[in-house]
C-alpha cells in the first residue's frame, strides 16, 4: 500500500519535471504573451486550461511557473545541503568544545525569526532570482547540520575509520571516501524533505510580492494573481493551487517513503 | 530547575540582541546606507533627522545606540509613520495578530490532538487511514492556498463572514480557521506517532497489569509522555504562525503586525523594521522558554538533567 503510493508519487514528480522542462517550449504560446481579446476565458481546445485576466495561456504559464518553482526548490535545497553537511561534518569531527559551541550556535539560530530576515533581504537588497535561493538556503540548513553531525559522531570511532587512519589515510581522504558515502542516505532523506519546505517559502515570498516578479511566473506568483481575481474567476486560483498542492503531496510522500526505507525504526512508528 | 530557566533566559536575551545586530546590519546594506532619499526634505531637516536617528555616527556607535534603545525600552519614532513611536505601532497591530494567532493555536490543538489520538488508538483501521489522509492533505494546503479558498467559500459565496477587513466582532474567525487547520494537520501527525510509540512501552503494560482502566491508561499515563513532542513542536509552530500570518493578514487585509512588517521593509522604515524583528524574536524566545519549562515540569528525565 505504502510502496504503491510512493511509486505513484515518484511517477508523478518525474512526469511533472519532464512536462515543466519541455512543456513551455512545445506550447504554441509564450508564457508572457498577452491576448486582450481572450481575457479570462474558460478552457477550450486552443487553451487547455483557459487564459488569465490578461489573456495569457494558463497551461503554459503554470508549466513555466512550475519550472521556476522546482528550480528554486532544488537549488535552494542544494545550498542548504552544502552548508548543512559541511557544518555538521566539521562539528562532528572536531568534537569536544568546538562541537559543543557549534551546536549551541545552531540551537540559538533555531530561535531566530528567519522569515523576517528573508523578507527584509528581499525588500531592501533586491528581488533577484539568485538571491531567493541563497536567502532560503541560508535559512534551511540547520536540521541538515544536526543530522549529519549525529551521523558523523556515531561513525567516526568505528573500526573501519580507525583502521583507515592507522593505514595513514589523510583527513580529506577519510571524509571523502569513508564518511561521506556513509552519511549519504540521511542526507538524501533530509534533502528530499527540505524541498517542499523550500518551495513553500518561495511561494510565500512570491505571494507577498517579494520573490519572483511578474511577468515571470512561479506558482506563488500565479496563486497570488489568482487570489486577486478569485471572486470573478475562481479557476485562475484553482489550477495553480492544484498543481502546487499535488506536488507538495508527492514530495512529502516521497520523503516519508525514503525515510521509512532507510530507517526501519520510523517505519514501526508509522 | 532555576539554573536551567536562567540559562535558557540568558540564551534568549543573546538571541534578541543578535537579532537587533543582524537586522541593523542588513538595513545598512541598502544602497545609500539606509538614508532615505526624500526630495521634499530640506538639507537642515534631513540633518536633524540623521541627528535624531544617530546616522551621522560611526557604525559601532549606532549599533550601541540601538542596544541602548532596546535595553532601556526607550524606542525611537517610525520614519514612515511620522510622529508615531514604534512601540505605539506595535501596540496597535499586536492585538489583531494575537487574537488571530491565539484562536488559531486553540483551534489547532482542539482539532489536532483528538484526531491524532483517535487514529493512534485504532491503528491500521479505516478511521486511522482516513484521519492520517486528512492530516497529509492539510500539510499540502499551505496558507496561500487555503486562505483565498476559505475567503471565497465562507466570505464571498456563503457570506457568513466578511471576506476581508477588521471591522466586525467575528472577523477573526476565517483567518484563525485558516491557520488552525494547517497546524492541526501537523499536530495530528505528531500526536498519532508519539502516542503509538508510547502505548507500546513497558510502563503502559505495567499500568494495565496493575488494573488501571483503559481511560486512565491512555489519558493519565500515556498522554503525559506522548504530549512532549507536541509541546516541543509548539515553539516552531508559534514561529510558523507568524510566517503564516504574513500571508493570512495579506489575504484577509488585517491591520496586524505582519502587514506593518512588510510595509516597513518595503518603505525602508528601518527603526520600525528593527523594532518589529526584535518583537518577533522576543515572542519566539518567550514561547520557547515557556515550552522548555513546561517540558521540564512534565518530564522527570529533563528535570534531573538540569
Amino acid at each position: 500500500m505504502r510502496n504503491r503510493m510512493n511509486a505513484w508519487a515518484l511517477g508523478f514528480l518525474a512526469a511533472l519535471v519532464v512536462l515543466c522542462a519541455i512543456g513551455p517550449t512545445l506550447s504554441p504560446y509564450d508564457q508572457s504573451q498577452q491576448n486582450l481579446e481572450l481575457k479570462a476565458t474558460n478552457p477550450s481546445m486552443d487553451h487547455w486550461l483557459g487564459t488569465d485576466s490578461l489573456g495569457r495561456d494558463m497551461l503554459t504559464r503554470i508549466l513555466f511557473g512550475g519550472r521556476v518553482s522546482l528550480e528554486v526548490g532544488l537549488l535552494a535545497t542544494a545550498v542548504a545541503a552544502i552548508i548543512g553537511v559541511f557544518y555538521g561534518m566539521v562539528s562532528g569531527l572536531a568534537g569536544g568544545r568546538t562541537d559543543a559551541a557549534m551546536m549551541r550556535i545552531v540551537d540559538i539560530l533555531y530561535a531566530f525569526p528567519f522569515i523576517n530576515f528573508v523578507i527584509l533581504l528581499m525588500a531592501i537588497v533586491g528581488r533577484e532570482f539568485w538571491l531567493i535561493f541563497v536567502a532560503i538556503g541560508a535559512v534551511e540548513w540547520l536540521t541538515m547540520a544536526r543530522v549529519v553531525r549525529g551521523q558523523v559522531l556515531a561513525l567516526k570511532n568505528l573500526e573501519f575509520i580507525v583502521a583507515a587512519r592507522a593505514c595513514g589515510a589523510g583527513f580529506w581522504h577519510i571524509v571523502w571516501r569513508h564518511l561521506l558515502p556513509n552519511v549519504m542516505g540521511p542526507i538524501i532523506i533530509y534533502a528530499s524533505l527540505t524541498v517542499p519546505g523550500v518551495m513553500l517559502l518561495e511561494a510565500a515570498l512570491s505571494f507577498l510580492g517579494l520573490g519572483i516578479q511578474p511577468p515571470d511566473a512561479s506558482w506563488g506568483v500565479l496563486i497570488q494573481e489568482g487570489a486577486k481575481s478569485v471572486e470573478s474567476y475562481p479557476w485562475l486560483l484553482l489550477y495553480p493551487c492544484i498543481f502546487f498542492s499535488t506536488t507538495l503531496l508527492a514530495l512529502n510522500l516521497l520523503g516519508d517513503g525514503l525515510r521509512d526505507a532507510f530507517d526501519p525504526k520510523s517505519m514501526s512508528q508509522q | 530547575m532555576i539554573r536551567f530557566i536562567v540559562s535558557r533566559a540568558v540564551q534568549g536575551i543573546i538571541v534578541i540582541f543578535a537579532v537587533i545586530t543582524i537586522t541593523f546590519t542588513l538595513s545598512k546594506m541598502v544602497p545609500g546606507g539606509g538614508v532615505r532619499n526624500e526630495r521634499f526634505i530640506s538639507k537642515e531637516a534631513q540633518k536633524a533627522q540623521d541627528e535624531y536617528y544617530g546616522r551621522n555616527k560611526p557604525w559601532l556607535v549606532q549599533l550601541g545606540l540601538q542596544f541602548k534603545h532596546y535595553a532601556t525600552l526607550n524606542l525611537p519614532e517610525s520614519e514612515h509613520y511620522k510622529g508615531r513611536g514604534v512601540d505605539e505601532i506595535i501596540a496597535s497591530g499586536f492585538p489583531v495578530s494575537a487574537t488571530v494567532g491565539g484562536a488559531a493555536l486553540l483551534i489547532a490543538l482542539a482539532m489536532g490532538v483528538p484526531l491524532g489520538a483517535f487514529a493512534a488508538l485504532r491503528p491500521n483501521t479505516l478511521e486511522d487511514r482516513s484521519s492520517t489522509l486528512a492530516a497529509t492533505l492539510g500539510i499540502c494546503a499551505p496558507s496561500m492556498v487555503l486562505a483565498p479558498l476559505i475567503a471565497l467559500l465562507f466570505g464571498l459565496k456563503l457570506r457568513w463572514f466578511n471576506a476581508s477587513g477588521w471591522f466586525d466582532e467575528s472577523d477573526w474567525v476565517l483567518p484563525a480557521m485558516t491557520l488552525g487547520i494547517i497546524y492541526s494537520a501537523y499536530i495530528a501527525r505528531l500526536t498519532r506517532g508519539s502516542l503509538r510509540e508510547t502505548l507500546a512501552q513497558e510502563f503502559i503494560r505495567t499500568a494495565r497489569a496493575k488494573g488501571a482502566s483503559e481511560t486512565s491508561v491512555v489519558f493519565l499515563h500515556a498522554m503525559k509522555l506522548a504530549s512532549l513532542p507536541v509541546l516541543n513542536y509548539l515553539g516552531p509552530a508559534a514561529a510558523g504562525m507568524l510566517t503564516g500570518s504574513f500571508i493570512v493578514e495579506t489575504v484577509f487585509q488585517l491591520p496586524g503586525l505582519g502587514q506593518f512588517f512588510i510595509a516597513a521593509a518595503i518603505n525602508q522604515d528601518i527603526p520600525l523594521t528593527i523594532a518589529l524583528s526584535t518583537f518577533y524574536a522576543a515572542l519566539i524566545v518567550s514561547f520557547n522558554l515557556m515550552v522548555d519549562i513546561l517540558q521540564a515540569a512534565l518530564n522527570p528525565r529533563i528535570r534531573l538533567q538540569a
